[in-house]
């Protein structure tokens, strides 16, 4: 049977090259035509401690780890041990290690897979400026069946910065691997599929969820480091001057989320991103914009909590504080990504959403999807932009003396007059206000005040968007996030032994949607939770929300480790034999 | 044209609104919105072009009365939320009011970054050395030896944070003291911190007549500075270090360019940002 698919990790020290190695290894693969993605595992080290390079190949489209990998090229050996959890083997799966690599004091782990020796470090040597990664890139390269030709190209456009002895060096180096590795043996790699190949790009997460800024029209970002989220940042910090846009460093979280708000008050599309710590901080302001109606985006790229937990590893555990963290009744919106690719579409979606419901959005990224990259189909460009409701200046000469701000309506979306409107003068105010937005304390402009804000995110048509729907069966996986990847994989693989199971991956976690739900799980006698979180806070929030079937089965458990397609698919057949 | 646009000229009362204030009978409040509506209306700034921003206390109700654009939002965060939307639209007057617990406690990181960077914009400091709204605290400008403060019996023992002093070495670019008391001394020196490019701090020693009715007799005890602004920083230092925090009249004029990145377009279509991530 051909192999449709491989799994390889490069692992080493912090510093050691590893990530790099496996982007031009990525980069390779996709000019060679393959589909694929590399997500990263790394220690908390700058230098030093551990990293992983995680790819998959494959001849189609993929967005889910496999259940194991078929190779492991390890660096020093010492720095695998420290993600045998995160790496399974099997028994033919295949280990390329150096024993002389790194620290002598810590030797290969016990490890089901065959295992060969090979001194990168020792032929590295042999190069003038030349370093074990290299050496392994050329040794990946020819074990998996890249013509040797299809290299340099790559490592001149990563290299390029570097000056030509760099490269010189590097090349060499890639070329002793290549050679080296011409006695080991080969894997079966995936044929090559170039139908669509002019039209994929390499992204990752974060910088698609950048990308769906820009196009849903954010132009003002303020931005305080913090990983997993960096990155949106600094991608942002390059693409919003292009489009005439800017992005302020702040001090903290609070001035990022404050200074959105701002920018966004004075007319501009707005947006930051963070992770757990600094959606924390940030949770105050958000429930000003909610109570000013102020629409601002706030991107969360989860990691493990609580407190600064993983930084650098991803967990489905910001859904409570998402959801359910502002303080008061403060209705907004809560959204997640299903994919790489639709981290451009979601984020999108989230500014359109944010600015016509003038509003808060959280989008719920993670780690995992953030950094990892993926070869991709181009995203499908989308309608959906920026398109707050704004009143013409005919609309403002009709109020004689005040403009009323606050206005009640029947849609609860109130025309939002931009400083600079004559007559549209107003304080946005995070005191509860009357219609006119003075301060007031009175029960029935609380009340009225309150319904508003609930009607205008109850009360939209949010279309077929709010979930993404597979699958007719009576049984059915409910998921949200990055780990509908492996359901997706895991219910393919079902699908195509004819086993029908129904998929409900959501994408707008809030408002709630329990007609839409209602349809979906019409006909659903059982149904499987899949979520990465140690308290279930998925379960929990379904069972506040909706009305579920009796049957409830919940697959969880925390990060980092991903979730993979083979244990959802023996979590449907334990149930189907208990039962 | 000429005689239409006398006409028009924008009175101080035409800037204020419709709102009562919820300030006690004899705040120095009062004075302070005063002074603001004679700076707007001295330097004919239209009411839809000024924003008033603050976060919360007494005095950060000060949007509110006044019919310009206003944000009053959270707790400390009004220079934040100040500098997001002078950054975002850089042609508006801009200006930040508040108090001394909501500028220098809560709110001080943003005090410290909004001078280093130097947005053009004012911002207002009703200084009364109490927490007002929450009914009498000690705050971070109080005497240490303050006997009254409900969270500090027998005083904070505390040195009280100088925050012009702080402005100075933080890098505002413009530095004032006021007495609310000088109803029309402080609108010219409002007029001024407008005027001047980058970021303008003046205090204004406005009394609690509530929680430390002795303020009263701040209208007896300060004094104009008997010095023209300096423009240099280590003169301006000098002063501030050693004036007793009663000497009024503008301290410091620094020629810091503003921060201002808004910068024009680069490309046509926003389509030209996907070719990076083409293969």
């Amino acid at each position: 049977m051909t192999r449709q698919n491989l799994s390889i990790a490069l692992t080493g020290s912090g510093g050691s090259g590893v990530m790099t190695t496996g982007s031009m290894l990525l980069e390779i693969a996709a000019k060679a035509g393959w589909y694929g993605f590399m997500g990263r595992s790394a220690g908390p080290q700058i230098r030093g401690g551990e990293a992983a390079a995680l790819i998959r190949v494959s001849s189609e489209p993929i967005e889910s780890p496999d259940d194991s990998f078929d190779l492991v090229l390890a660096i020093d050996p010492g720095s695998f041990g420290r993600f045998v959890a995160e790496i399974p083997l099997r028994t033919d799966s295949l280990i390329i290690s150096d024993a002389e690599g790194g620290r002598r004091s810590s030797p290969l782990p016990e490890t089901p897979a065959q295992v060969l020796d090979l001194p990168m470090k020792k032929l590295a040597k042999t190069v003038k400026g030349g370093r074990p990664n290299m050496i392994a890139l050329g040794v990946v390269a020819k074990v998996i069946g890249l013509p040797e030709s299809t290299i340099f190209p790559i490592l001149e456009k990563f290299l390029k910065s570097k000056g030509p002895e760099a490269l010189e060096a590097s090349w060499a180096c890639v070329q002793v691997g290549y050679e080296a590795a011409s006695d080991l043996p080969t894997f079966e790699s995936p044929p090559i599929n170039n139908e669509s190949a002019t039209d994929r790009w390499s992204i990752t997460g974060n910088e698609a969820a950048g990308l769906g800024a820009v196009r849903g029209g954010v132009r003002f970002v303020a931005a305080y480091p913090i990983t997993p989220a960096t990155e949106v940042l600094e991608w942002l910090a390059d693409a919003l001057p292009k489009v005439g846009g800017v992005l302020v460093q702040a001090e903290d979280e609070l001035a990022s989320i404050n200074q959105i708000i701002g920018a966004s008050f004075g007319g501009k599309p707005s947006l930051t991103a963070t992770s757990g710590p600094g959606l924390a901080l940030m949770t105050e302001s958000i429930g000003l914009a909610v109570c000013s109606e102020v629409p601002v985006v706030v991107l969360d790229v989860m990691r493990c909590g609580p407190s600064t937990g993983i930084a650098t590893k991803s967990e489905q555990s910001d859904l409570n504080i998402a959801t359910a963290g502002l303080h008061g009744d403060a209705p907004h919106l809560v959204l997640s990504p299903t994919s790489v690719t639709d981290c451009v579409f979601t984020t999108q979606w989230a500014v359109h959403l944010a600015e016509s419901l003038q509003t808060a959005a959280i989008v719920l990224s993670d780690q995992s999807l953030g950094q990892t990259r993926a070869i991709i189909n181009k995203p499908a460009d989308i309608a959906f932009i920026a398109r707050r409701l704004i009143p013409d200046q005919l609309e403002l000469e009709q109020f004689e003396e005040q403009y009323y701000r606050y206005a009640v309506g029947d849609s609860g979306v109130s025309p939002m007059a931009i400083p600079g409107q004559v007559g549209g003068q107003y304080t946005a105010d995070g005191l509860e206000h009357n219609e006119a937005g003075a301060p007031s304390s009175l029960p029935e402009d609380h009340l009225a005040q309150l319904d508003k804000r609930e009607r205008k995110i109850n009360g939209f048509d949010y279309g077929k968007h709010w979930a993404d729907l597979e699958g007719e069966g009576e049984t059915a996986i409910i998921t949200w996030g990055s780990t509908t990847g492996p359901v997706r994989e895991a219910l393919s693989r079902l699908r195509a032994q004819g086993e029908d199971i129904r998929l409900i991956a959501i994408r707008l976690l809030a408002p709630e949607r329990p007609g839409e739900m209602a349809a979906a799980l019409k006909g659903v006698k059982r149904l499987l939770v899949v979520e990465q979180s140690h308290s279930k806070q998925f379960h929990r929030y379904l069972r506040a929300a909706y009305d579920l079937p009796a049957a409830i089965r919940v697959f969880n458990r925390p990060g980092p480790l991903p979730f993979r397609p083979n244990e959802i698919i023996e979590q449907l057949a334990d149930w189907s034999a208990e039962s | 044209m000429t005689e239409t646009t006398a006409c028009t000229l924008l009175q101080p009362k035409e800037y204020k609104s419709k709102v009562k204030p919820v300030w006690c009978p004899g705040c120095g409040d009062f004075g302070v919105l005063g002074s603001i509506t004679k700076a707007l209306s001295g330097l004919q700034i239209q009411p839809e072009n000024a924003a008033i921003i603050s976060g919360i206390g007494c005095s950060s109700r000060m949007p509110t009365y006044l019919r310009t654009y206003g944000f009053h939002g959270v707790h400390g965060r009004a220079l934040a939320l100040a500098t997001g939307l002078k950054v975002a639209r850089p042609e508006l007057t801009v200006i930040a009011t508040g108090g001394d617990g909501d500028g220098f406690s809560i709110g001080g990181n943003h005090f410290l970054h909004t001078c280093r960077r130097n947005p053009n914009m004012t911002y207002i400091v009703m200084d009364n050395q109490v927490y007002g709204m929450t009914k009498g605290q000690a705050s971070p400008t109080t005497d240490p030896n303050w006997e009254k403060g409900k969270l500090t019996p027998g005083g904070t023992g505390i040195n009280p944070f100088q925050p012009l002093v702080i402005a100075l070495a933080s890098g505002a670019n413009f530095i004032a003291r006021c007495s609310s008391s000088d109803s029309n001394g402080t609108a010219r020196v409002i007029m001024e911190a407008i005027r001047h490019p980058g970021f303008s701090m003046v205090q204004i020693l406005s009394p609690c007549v509530t929680f430390r009715p002795e303020q009263r007799d701040w209208k007896n005890l300060v004094k104009p500075a008997q010095m023209e602004a300096t423009t240099d920083p280590a003169q301006a230092a000098r002063r501030l270090l050693t004036d007793e925090g009663l000497y009024t009249g503008i301290l410091f004029r620094g020629d810091r360019p503003a921060y201002q990145p808004m910068p024009e377009p680069s490309i046509d279509n926003i389509a030209e940002l996907d070719e990076e991530f083409r293969i």
